[in-house]
């Protein structure tokens, strides 16, 4: 019973990392430009098809796959920002959502029509793919521990870049105030660019962790929509708050599968963002300031 | 260039404003109404599909395009109308009243979908739409008993005062009159204080607010009006369609309704019109330009990739959609050749931060 649990736990952080790394990609952009990127499940997709070609077509090993994938998106993300985002800078934050929506139809399209990526699924061989640990009775699949120390690290080389370099400091500014952070001499366009280079770096992270447990196809970026709900539970312009939120939906969603009958398990996510909602209408981590008229 | 001299006060109150207006529709409406006899099965099919397509259009933008609130939760509304139509219409019940149902379900389910929407904003309510829109889909496909599930059911045609509407000439008639009875109700609600009250909100809540603008009641009106034209939609695709099932009323369908507005233009009732036609016929279009594709390339993906690509040069280079090109084409004309680029320039507002509130 107890290992059961566990095991459960160990598969809903595990899922939950993913969520949170694509969550934490939303964030990132929305604390920048209070732009909310849709696209952001499909710039994921476009990360792993990338590491698919690496892997596969090229032959490449595991570490350079990575390395490939999340340099090539984070290019994609500064090039989408500053051909498609940055002419719309200023309109009402709607119109902005819908130019990400068109991004995220973009992107589905392309990667049905390129030759080798296709509408097929396909797999990423992994170097620790079908090992388990046995620890008593719990039996836990070490790519899911892979996944979280991962993103472990992922998330403590990200919180070292913005606390300590001078372009993370930077970034910091910009996303609290763009027009003081303009006003020091902080080039807030380029900064914007980076932050979609870097969240379109971590999606791509993101859509490798993701691609052992659901295979790589051209609909993977859906997960986004559950990374969505992440973000809202958090806290939409919390970092800490959109990890902590995408845990909480994976391991929601993991006992909700277990435990609840059939069905329950697709709408977890979207139950308990409501709920949330209901009661924190700005999230858990969200932060409220009222203004003076 | 047209002067208008009002010399009374029921001119202000006229549906057309002047005899120029009341031409243009008269065309359009003995177009439309000679329909059957010029137009085929196949554009009759894409008629009828224009037509339920404008009623959501109305729908959203009343809410969208005249309150400023969010929803990509559409499709559910959809859903709930389609499926009161189809389940009162097995169990035998006059169309008026089960379209007045499907309406009225539609709007209870708006309202209770505004709720959230008093205390929520932008992206914060787009997101519980988007979670109830899914809550629905899922809702429909698990009560078995109720709706069949995934495997759907089908809907008998119009059942209507004793007559079956079984040809496509009788339905489009269905069709149109709802589509211009649901137009014409929208623009006498956007005449009345309702409608001055939802562009109030729309505009800036501190202000309308501080007008005595009642925030709570008037949004979830919003919600609710556009749920139930967008309910009557749902309805009529029902019976378009005869067959539905979960699977038509995803986020994605929500996504398709919202462009309606966008690509028609935010904030014009004519836009609705305008962006459900184009997004009816883009489609075909684009199916007939897929025989242009280079050998190798797989056309599976064109539609995704133009679709994305038309709305992101609209919002790009025309922000103000179809109709906002229609006025400007129009102006032009007008004020030759004296038309100016700037005229119809937005103003961009750097700071307009959700974050304050």
């Amino acid at each position: 019973m107890l290992s059961q649990i566990l095991q459960l736990l160990v598969a809903g952080v595990s899922q939950g990392c993913v969520y949170a790394l694509v969550a934490l990609g939303f964030v990132l952009i929305y604390k920048a430009t209070e732009t909310v990127n849709f696209a952001q499940g499909d710039v994921m997709m476009l990360g792993a098809f990338f590491a698919l070609t690496g892997s596969v077509i090229l032959g490449w090993p595991y570490w350079a796959t990575i390395l490939f994938a999340v340099g090539v998106m984070a290019v994609v993300g500064m090039l989408t920002e500053r051909l498609v985002l940055r002419p719309v800078l200023g309109h009402p934050a709607f119109t902005v959502v819908m130019i990400t929506i068109g991004i995220g139809y973009v992107m589905r399209g392309v990667v049905t029509m390129v030759p080798g990526w296709g509408t097929e699924t396909h797999q990423i061989p992994t170097p620790y793919v079908d090992d388990v640990w046995k620890l008593g009775g719990v039996i836990i699949p070490v790519q899911q521990l892979m996944v979280i120390a991962m993103t472990a690290a992922l998330c403590a080389v990200l919180y070292l870049f913005f606390r300590f370099t001078r372009i993370g400091v930077a970034m910091q500014a910009t996303s609290q105030n763009q027009l003081a952070a303009y006003y020091m001499g902080i080039p807030v366009r380029r900064v914007n660019m980076l932050i979609w280079g870097i969240s379109a770096g971590v999606a791509a992270f993101a859509g490798i962790l993701l691609a052992p447990a659901t295979f790589v196809h051209s609909n993977m970026g859906f997960i986004g929509l559950k990374a969505f709900p992440a973000a809202v539970v958090g806290g939409f312009g919390s970092v800490p708050g959109s990890i902590v939120g995408g845990l909480i939906i994976g391991v929601v969603e993991a006992l909700a599968g277990f435990y609840l009958p059939e069905g329950f398990k697709d709408v977890a996510a979207y139950a308990v963002v409501l709920v949330v909602l209901l009661v924190w209408p700005s999230g858990i981590f969200g932060e409220t300031m009222a203004k003076k008229v | 260039m047209r002067f208008l001299f009002k010399t009374g006060y029921e001119q202000d109150v006229r549906l057309f404003k002047h005899g120029g207006q009341v031409f243009w529709y008269g065309v359009l409406a003995v177009v439309l109404l000679a329909a059957p006899w010029w137009a085929g099965d196949y554009v009759m099919t894409q008629l009828h599909f224009i037509c339920i397509y404008s009623i959501v259009g109305f729908g959203l933008m009343m809410l969208v395009g005249f309150t400023g609130q969010i929803s990509l939760g559409h499709a559910a509304f959809l859903a709930v109308g389609a499926y009161t139509e189809a389940l009162m219409q097995a169990a035998g019940i006059p169309f008026v009243i089960s379209i007045s149902c499907a309406a009225l379900f539609s709007a209870v389910a708006g309202l209770i979908v505004g709720l959230p929407a008093l205390r929520l904003k932008g992206i914060y309510l787009a997101i519980a739409t988007l979670a109830f829109n899914v809550i629905v889909e899922e809702i429909l496909a698990r009560w078995h008993s109720l709706t069949g599930g995934n495997e759907g059911m089908t809907v008998k045609p119009v059942r209507m005062l004793g007559y079956e509407l079984t040809n496509d000439w009788q339905f489009y008639y269905l069709c149109l009159a709802l589509t211009v009875l649901c137009g014409l109700a929208c623009v006498n609600l956007l005449r009345s204080p309702t409608g001055r009250a939802f562009v109030a909100i729309r505009d800036s809540e501190i202000s309308a607010s501080c007008l005595g603008v009642n925030l709570a009641k008037y949004k979830t009106m919003s919600f609710a009006i556009s749920a139930a034209l967008t309910g009557i939609a749902g309805a009529l695709y029902a019976h378009k369609i005869a067959f539905i099932s979960p699977e038509q009323f995803t986020l994605f369908q929500s996504i398709e309704l919202i462009t309606i507005v966008i690509l028609g233009g935010v904030g014009f009732l004519h836009g609705a019109v305008l962006g459900a036609a184009f997004v009816i016929v883009l489609p075909q279009l684009i199916s007939i330009a897929k025989g242009w594709l280079p050998e190798g390339v797989a056309p599976t993906g064109l539609q995704a990739v133009v679709f994305g690509v038309i709305l992101i040069l609209f919002i790009i280079f025309e922000p103000l959609g179809l109709y906002g090109r229609w006025l400007k084409v129009r102006t032009w004309f007008e004020l030759f050749p004296f038309y100016r680029r700037g005229m119809f320039r937005r103003q961009k507002s750097y700071m307009k931060s959700e974050r304050l509130r």
